[in-house]
This record gives structure tokens, sequence and C-alpha cells, in this order.
């Protein structure tokens, strides 16, 4: 008796991690598992505003204006760009050129950002280097 | 009943010659590969001193991925032609790659805070990866649930082979979806695009986490198949066979 | 020893870059010696076993 009420416990714990993993499956899918839309892709679906959706693309050079906590600044795709503004702590990775990713909604074509994330590319060189590749001309990667 | 004790038993053997190469190389990988990436390794140009995680972030990673598609392969090989080594190898090297996925997801959370701004995020790469370590805790949960071994192994197997589609799109996750995370950076096409100077200790630490996951499995696989001999025992005394 | 702090502060980055290398140690270590743990009790449960039965006890 014991020992079949073990295994039904095991069963039943097995069940339910699967039942979980399957569960985030399914939420991934339902939010599309398109963790952020380009600034073209926003353009073109004009969403409401009481939708909460993600922004994705470089920081605009020189868009980036601040005045005490509020930060504004252009989110572009180099195709088209997004108006954003946030009020709060920017990730250290935050600079113009470098990729970021705005948590919020689209308010009368400006974004209204809750949470701004950084993205960073898959490039990882010291800072000499870089420096190099810039003087010779051989930068390929984005800007920072 | 000879025939298959022969193998185990000459694997027995085979594991207690290579145990002290594989704990001597853990070792030694693990000491240089901590010392380039602590020490010698540069800041990165973006990420400055934060970059350091990554020297334990990607191993793990890979290690657990690795370690899945191991555990695939044995309950394959367990499943078809009923080896008894490779159905104990798969349950051997669950919780290993459980630990692997844990420190994974963790040194992820360490280093996407200064980095991102976040611990954590619902992209599909974070996402997938979190649902590896479910399967893992749920084979482990699993392959314990039965008083015959031999069925607790066959539906923990299925369970594994069935688990295995997360893997190509943990892999191809960051190239087939928008993610916060990046994509590839070693394994990708057009070569690595990462400094030599830094490459170095990332590769000596993924040797390392390889040789340690040989020298935990060979220690595992020993212990189960004792087990296994100790489970014959007492059955045959209990049948008044001893 | 102030580039020892320094080596520690890792330009502020120390509080997210050694909680990670800790636990990243004191999970594989805790694995190492539970699998370490799991086999010597085993192999002792066996040579128990075997020395009632007054089995030869053949390591293997």
């Amino acid at each position: 008796m014991k020992r079949k009420h073990k295994r039904l416990t095991f069963v039943v714990v097995a069940l339910g991690f699967l039942a979980l993993a399957t569960a985030l499956v399914l939420l991934a899918f339902e939010e599309g598992i398109v963790f952020f839309y380009s600034p073209t892709e926003l353009t073109a679906k004009k969403p409401p505003a009481e939708r909460r959706l993600r922004v994705g693309g470089l920081v605009e050079e020189g868009s980036v204006e601040k005045s005490g906590t509020v930060v504004t600044f252009r989110v572009t795709d180099l195709n088209n760009s997004v108006p954003v503004t946030y009020k709060g702590i920017l990730p250290d990775l935050f600079r113009e050129g470098q990729g970021v990713v705005a948590e919020g909604r689209l308010v009368g074509g400006v974004f209204v950002a809750a949470e701004v994330l950084a993205k960073h590319d898959e490039t990882y060189m010291p800072p000499e280097v870089a420096e190099a590749l810039k003087k010779s001309g051989r930068w390929q990667g984005g800007n920072p | 009943m000879i025939q298959k004790f022969a193998n185990p038993a000459r694997f027995i053997r085979l594991s207690q010659a290579l145990l002290p190469w594989m704990a001597g190389l853990t070792l030694a990988f693990a000491a240089v590969g901590l010392y380039l990436g602590l020490v010698v390794a540069p800041a990165d140009y973006q990420q400055g001193e934060s970059v350091r995680i990554m020297y334990i972030h990607v191993p793990a990673a890979w290690m657990a991925l690795f370690c899945y598609t191991a555990m695939a392969i044995a309950a394959a090989v367990g499943l078809i032609w009923k080896h008894p080594l490779a159905d104990l190898a798969a349950k051997s090297t669950a919780p290993i790659g459980a630990a692997f996925t844990f420190l994974a997801l963790f040194t992820g959370a360490m280093w996407g805070k200064p980095m991102w701004g976040t611990w954590w995020v619902w992209d599909a790469r974070l996402t997938s990866m979190l649902v590896l370590f479910f399967l893992y805790l749920g084979y482990i949960a699993l392959v314990n649930a039965f008083d015959n071994p031999a069925r607790g192994i066959k539906a923990s197997s299925i369970l594994v082979l069935v688990g295995f589609v997360n893997v190509p799109i943990i892999k191809f996750s960051v190239e087939w979806w928008n993610t916060l995370h990046q994509p590839a950076s070693v394994l990708k096409i057009g070569g690595p695009s990462i400094h030599p100077s830094m490459l170095w200790p990332l590769l000596l630490m993924a040797l390392a986490f390889t040789t340690y996951y040989l020298w935990v499995l060979l220690l595992r696989l020993r212990g189960e198949i004792i087990a296994n001999k100790i489970r014959v025992l007492r059955l045959r005394r209990v049948h008044g066979q001893a | 020893m102030e580039s020892l702090a320094a080596f520690f502060d890792m330009g502020g980055y120390g509080v997210y870059i050694w909680p990670g290398y800790a636990l990243t140690a004191v999970v594989m270590v805790g694995m190492l010696v539970a699998s370490i743990r799991f086999l010597s009790s085993n192999e002792a449960r066996l040579e128990a076993l075997q020395a009632e039965n007054g089995e030869p006890s053949d390591e293997a």
C-alpha cells in the first residue's frame, strides 16, 4: 500500500512537470513567440493603445534626450523609426546605435515604454580590437 | 544472465582505468580555463567585465543540450536493443543534465540583469530552456516511480524521446524568432564572432565541463550497475536460491 | 591589495559574477560528492550482502 502510494506520487509529480512544460510551450505560442515587433511592423499594424506589446530595434543616433528621469529616443530598424518615451532606470548597455527592446503601449504614434531592455549582438572582442577595426575601416558591427 | 553481466563487468574495469584521467583532466582544464577567463582575458568592448559570466554560462548551456542528446541516444538504444548499460547511462545522465540546465538558467539571470536590465524574459530561448529543465525533472520523477525498474526505464525513455523535439527548438530559437537573447557566437556559419583571447577560455571551460560530465557519469553508472546487482541478489534470496 | 580589490569588484559587476561562479562551484562539487557517496554506499551494501550469502566478494 505504501509503495503504491509512493509510486502514485512520483507519477503525479512527473506528469505535473510535463504539464508545466507543455503549458509554457502553449503560452509561448499564445504570445506568438514573437518577442518584439520592428518599427516597420508596428507602423503597419497600428495596434490599439490599450494593447501592451514590445518594439525592438536600434537606438537611433543622436535621438536620445534626457530631462530629469524621463528619456526620449527613437527606435529604428533603418527603414522606419518610432519615438519612445520612458521614465526609469536604463540598463548599462543602453546607448545610441545599440539594440534595444521596449515594452509598453503605442499612444498616438508615441511608444510609451514601461520597461526598456538592452539587446546585444553575438560579437565579443576586447576594446582595443574594436578601436583598431574602426580605425582601419574594417568595422562591420553596429555603432558602439 | 552471464551474458547480461559480461558487459557491465568489463565496463567497471574500464571505468576504473578512466576515472583518474577524467578527474585529472577536469581539474587541469578548469584551472587553466578559470585563470584565462578571470585573469588573462580582456573585458568586452560592449559588456565590460560582465562578459566573464560567459565562461560558465555558455559551457553549462552547451552541456545541458549535450546531456539531453546523450540521454535521448541512450534511451533509444535501450528501447531498441534492450541494452542494460544504455538504460542506466540515460538514468545516470539525467541529474547531471538537470544541474547544468539549472546553472545555465541561473548564470543567465546573473548576466541578464546588468546587461539587458532584467533577470528573466519569456522569449523563445529562455522559455525553451526552462522547458528543458522541466523535462529533466519529469524524467527523474518518472524513472523512480515504478517498483519494477524495467517499466520505469521504459516509460521515462519514451518521455525523453518525445521531449527531444525541444533540443533543436532551443538551438535555433534565436534564429527562428525575435528573441532578446543574442544568436550563436561560436557554432555559426562564417566562423566564431568572438575574439580568440575570449574564445580560448570559453573552449577550455567547455572541455572541463565535458570531462566533469564523464567523470560523474562513470561514478553514477557504476553505482547503478551495483544497485542492479544488489536487486538481483535480493530477489534470489527471496526466492530461496541463495 | 588594491589590484585584488579591483579584481573582486570586476568593474562593478562582481555582485553578479561571483554569485554565478560560487553557485556553479557549489552545484558541481555537490553533484560530485553525492555521486561518490551513492557509489560507495552501494558498494558497501553489495559487499555486506555477498558476505551474508557466503559468496566471494568479487569487485564487479
